[in-house]
Order: C-alpha cells, then sequence, then structure tokens
C-alpha cells in the first residue's frame, strides 16, 4: 500500500525553488470536533466506528475533484503506519492509537486524521516557506468540510477541542527549519530561550529523544485563542523569517572564519556516504545535513538538492523496507540505506 | 545547556515526554526543578497544568462539577487534563476560563466562524473582516469582487444602524 506516494514527484519534499534551503516545508493544521460526539477520549470502540464511517467517503464532503482516499487505521500492517509517520501524514499519537481513520490526496499535500485527539485534524503541507498559501488551502478544506458536519462552536470560545490548549482556532501552524549553522555556530540554545519567551515552541523533527538529527527543527505556535488566524500565520512568519536571518548569519560567519573546517565536514560527510557499506538512520541523517549545507553553500556543486531532499525521507526504516518490498531487521537495513546513499550520490 | 526556566545555571533535569504529536522537552537546573515545581508542570505538561490549577478549583465549587453530557467529572478532567464533550465547556467553564486565559492570554475568539454560524459572529468583527477582503481585493485589482463587499459592507451598517 502507498507506494505510489514513493513517485509523488510534486509533493511537499520537493521545494521546487531555488532560495537557500533553510524552510524545508511548511505545515498547518486545524482540530474540529462534530457537535453530536462525545471527543475521543470519551468515545467507546462503537462510535468511534461510527464516527469513522461519516468519513469513509471523502467524495460525498470534500468532493471528487481533490482525489482524496480513505483507510481505517485497524487495517493497516506496522510498516505501512510507520511509512505514514515518515511523511508526517500522521502524528505519533495516532501511530501508537490503531484506532480511527485517515483521509489523503494524492498527492499528500491534505490529510485527515479522523478520530485522533480530536473528531479531526486538518492537515495541509507545503514545500518551503509558504503559510500563508498553505492557510488558504487549509481555509478552503474546511469550510469544504464544514459545509457537511455541524462543528462543535461557540461564538466566544471558537471551536472547541479536546485539549483547551488548542481551543479557539484550533489552528497549529509550523515550519520546518534545517539549522546547521546554528548547530555549528552554538548559537541554538539562544533560539531556543527566544522562542520560548515568546510562546512558540521549537523541537528537533527526527527522533525521539532531545537530539535534532539532521539539524531539522520544527516551529510552532502555542497560542490559538484571542488572535485571527492571519494574525498566527503572520506572528510565525515573522519569527520564523527572524531565524532564518540567524541561520544564514551564522552560515555567513561560518565561511568567513572556518571555511577550510566547513569545507572539511561537508566533504567528509560526501566521502563517508559515497562509500559506506552500513550506516545507521542518525549517522546518515547527520551526513545529509552537511551535504545539504554545501550545497546551499556552493561548495558542492555536482548534487542536485532535490536528490539529498528526498534522501532524508527515503533512508528512514519503514521507507527502505517499502522499497525493498519486504520487512528488514536492523542490519539489513543499515545495509540498504548505504546502498540507497552509495546509489543515489554517485 | 542552559536552564530553561532562569536562564543562567546549567541545566541538569532533562524532561522529554509524548504529546500529541509533539516531544515535549524542558531542561532546567536543579535549583528551578525545586522550587519552580507549579511552572515546570505548566511549562511541560498540559495535564499536569490543569491538575494543578484545579486543585486552586478545590475551594473554587471545582468537586461538585460534573458534564451532564458526557458524565466527565472533576477527578477524571483534573487526572487526564481532556475534555469529554463540547457541553463540557459549559459545565467546567468556571475552571476552563481562567485556564484558558493562562495558557493563550485571552479567553476570546477573535478567528473565523463556521460558515452554518457566520451569522452569529459580532456585527464588528463581520465588519472588519470584509473591510480587510476589501482592501486586499482593491489591491490585487479584483473590482468585481471588490464591488461585491461594498454592498456588503453597506448592507451590514445599514442593518446594524448607527
Ligand atoms: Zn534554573
Ligand atoms: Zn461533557
Amino acid at each position: 500500500m502507498f507506494e505510489e506516494f514513493l513517485d509523488n514527484k510534486n509533493s511537499w519534499i520537493n521545494q521546487g525553488d531555488s532560495s537557500p534551503g533553510v524552510v524545508f516545508s511548511s505545515r498547518l493544521r486545524l482540530a474540529r470536533n462534530l457537535s453530536d460526539f462525545f471527543f475521543p477520549s470519551c468515545l467507546g470502540p462503537e462510535a468511534v466506528e461510527k464516527l469513522i464511517d461519516r468519513f469513509k467517503d471523502p467524495s460525498s464532503y470534500l468532493g471528487g475533484n481533490g482525489n482524496f482516499a480513505f483507510i481505517r487505521m485497524a487495517d493497516l500492517n506496522v510498516i505501512d503506519k510507520e511509512f505514514l509517520l515518515e511523511r508526517h501524514l500522521i502524528s505519533r499519537n495516532f501511530f501508537s492509537m490503531n484506532k480511527g481513520g485517515l483521509v489523503f490526496s494524492q498527492d499528500e499535500r491534505v490529510s485527515v486524521m479522523v478520530s485522533e485527539e480530536d473528531h479531526l485534524r486538518i492537515q495541509v503541507v507545503e514545500a518551503g516557506f509558504n503559510l500563508e498559501k498553505g492557510w488558504q488551502k487549509l481555509n478552503k478544506v474546511d469550510d469544504q468540510i464544514s459545509q457537511s458536519f455541524d462543528y462543535a462552536f461557540l461564538p466566544e470560545l471558537g471551536y472547541l477541542t479536546s485539549c483547551p490548549t488548542n481551543t479557539g482556532t484550533a489552528l497549529r501552524a509550523s515550519c520546518m527549519l534545517h539549522l546547521p549553522g546554528l548547530i555549528l555556530t552554538q548559537k541554538i540554545e539562544k533560539v531556543f530561550n527566544f522562542l520560548n519567551k515568546i510562546s512558540f515552541t521549537i523541537r528537533g523533527l527526527f527522533g525521539e529523544g532531545s537530539q535534532a538529527l539532521g539539524n531539522f527543527f520544527q516551529i510552532s505556535n502555542q497560542i490559538s485563542l484571542g488572535l485571527k488566524e492571519e494574525e498566527v500565520i503572520d506572528n510565525l512568519t515573522r519569527v520564523v523569517t527572524q531565524v532564518i536571518q540567524h541561520e544564514l548569519d551564522a552560515r555567513q560567519a561560518l565561511q568567513a572564519k572556518h571555511k577550510i573546517s566547513l569545507e572539511d565536514i561537508v566533504w567528509r560527510a560526501l566521502g563517508i556516504a559515497r562509500n559506506s557499506r552500513l550506516i545507521n538512520c542518525k549517522e546518515a541523517l547527520a551526513h545529509l545535513s552537511a551535504l545539504f549545507l554545501g550545497i546551499d553553500l556552493g561548495i558542492i556543486k555536482d548534487i542536485e538538492k532535490e536528490t539529498v531532499n528526498n534522501l532524508f525521507i527515503v533512508i528512514q526504516s519503514a521507507h527502505l523496507q517499502k522499497l525493498e518490498g519486504k520487512p528488514l531487521n536492523r542490519n539489513e537495513r543499515d545495509y540498504f540505506r548505504a546502498e540507497m546513499l552509495r546509489e543515489k550520490l554517485n | 545547556m542552559l536552564c530553561n526556566i532562569c536562564h543562567k545555571d546549567t541545566a541538569t533535569v532533562h524532561l522529554t515526554e509524548i504529546v500529541d504529536e509533539k516531544v515535549v522537552e524542558l531542561h532546567v537546573c536543579q535549583r528551578c526543578a525545586q522550587s519552580k515545581k507549579g511552572l515546570i508542570q505548566e511549562h511541560f505538561d498540559f495535564s499536569g497544568l490543569v491538575g494543578a490549577f484545579a486543585d486552586e478549583g478545590d475551594d473554587k465549587g471545582g468537586p461538585q462539577l460534573k458534564c451532564a453530557n458526557c458524565g466527565l467529572d472533576y477527578q477524571k478532567f483534573k487526572k487526564i487534563g481532556r475534555l469529554g464533550c463540547k457541553d463540557c465547556y459549559l459545565a467546567f467553564k468556571a475552571l476552563i476560563l481562567p485556564l484558558l486565559k493562562r495558557v493563550h492570554g485571552s479567553a476570546r475568539h477573535q478567528g473565523k466562524f463556521p460558515v452554518s454560524e457566520k451569522s452569529k459572529m459580532p456585527v464588528e468583527s463581520r465588519l472588519n473582516r470584509l473591510k480587510e477582503e476589501l482592501k486586499k481585493s482593491v489591491e490585487a485589482e479584483e473590482y468585481e469582487v471588490a464591488a461585491s463587499l461594498r454592498d456588503q459592507i453597506k448592507k451590514l451598517e445599514e442593518e446594524s444602524g448607527p
């Protein structure tokens, strides 16, 4: 299942523009609940089925144009679910719940988790730094769904959500940023502190612990009530613009003061990526990050940015298993990952 | 790494938890971990926040609150930090409103309305929105759209009286 996603050339993974690759993608989601169901934490299994049933035919509420499909999470095997997680189509929370359903467009830009923490988590993804465009699309999808369903809503409090931290607009907007410059210059700490103070969240993207593998971070808004959606987007846009500037400054400083060390990091990464025979995900992400930076800074010229972009996704565990068409143990994954890097980078 | 709370001492206590799809982390120094327990919960764990906050609610008649629709009671709300249905927002209003103010700095929705509820949007908000749209459409030289917006604004202003 989902093999066709692997051929999605125009999905969010490919930035399509040549701007300095700091913002990888922009992602926005709305939480929505129906007024005639209890929230998911209070729903029994039968009620969940009834809820899912209402959304099993996407063409009835999203129209036929988006090419939408629906699947039940319970019908998927672990690799399929992990695959969706790696493509950010489902949340970690949803991945571990093993219930509910997923509505998604074939280009993966629009998806709806049914019966996650809220009845609906509607998500739109855009490549690059494109929050406003993403919001326009999400707003439309939301309006469209609301024509067919009654949302839990109060004029004074807005959209009612399972957790009060989401109440109001129930909008979470985020950008995925590649910040190797801030890591290498050890300035990321300052960015963390600054963002925390002004009520934005920053976290590492890959992996579960405190490490930000591949130097990827996600920045998102915390406040969802008392602001218009457009203001939430504007504020995040402004904050991310600042972080981008800090990242570019850091890169410039590195090039000015540590040119040789920087080149050494990049060329070593390429050497390893082109020659290793076994490589784990963590190490691969670190080298890909260096390659990405090397391309951005013009140190490496003969590798397409898109190639590295794509590798960030496909070297992940479930993707390798999809590509090989069979379950792989850790050792086999390390082997195929190394093979993949050699194949794409040589 | 510096403490996320005082930003002075080195963080030695590291907390990680997966909430929603997010890995929530907090790095604090020993001193802050001891003295700012309440604040840590607020930053770190929302159900902790609800719990801590609801402790104040104990004196404000919290324990008597219960949602007649879904049956969620005060104890369970404190424990899971999640609401059970839309009516919970009314049943637990006395606890939720201060909580929303604390989390968001406001307890008043300013965002969009569902299509079916648009008529309930305060006239002032509707006018503001229409005027913003008008400005945008003029800038984009979409004069047909602008004309229609002007009509809507005029109609709304007449309806709402002077
Ligand atoms: Zn401290
Ligand atoms: Zn309730």
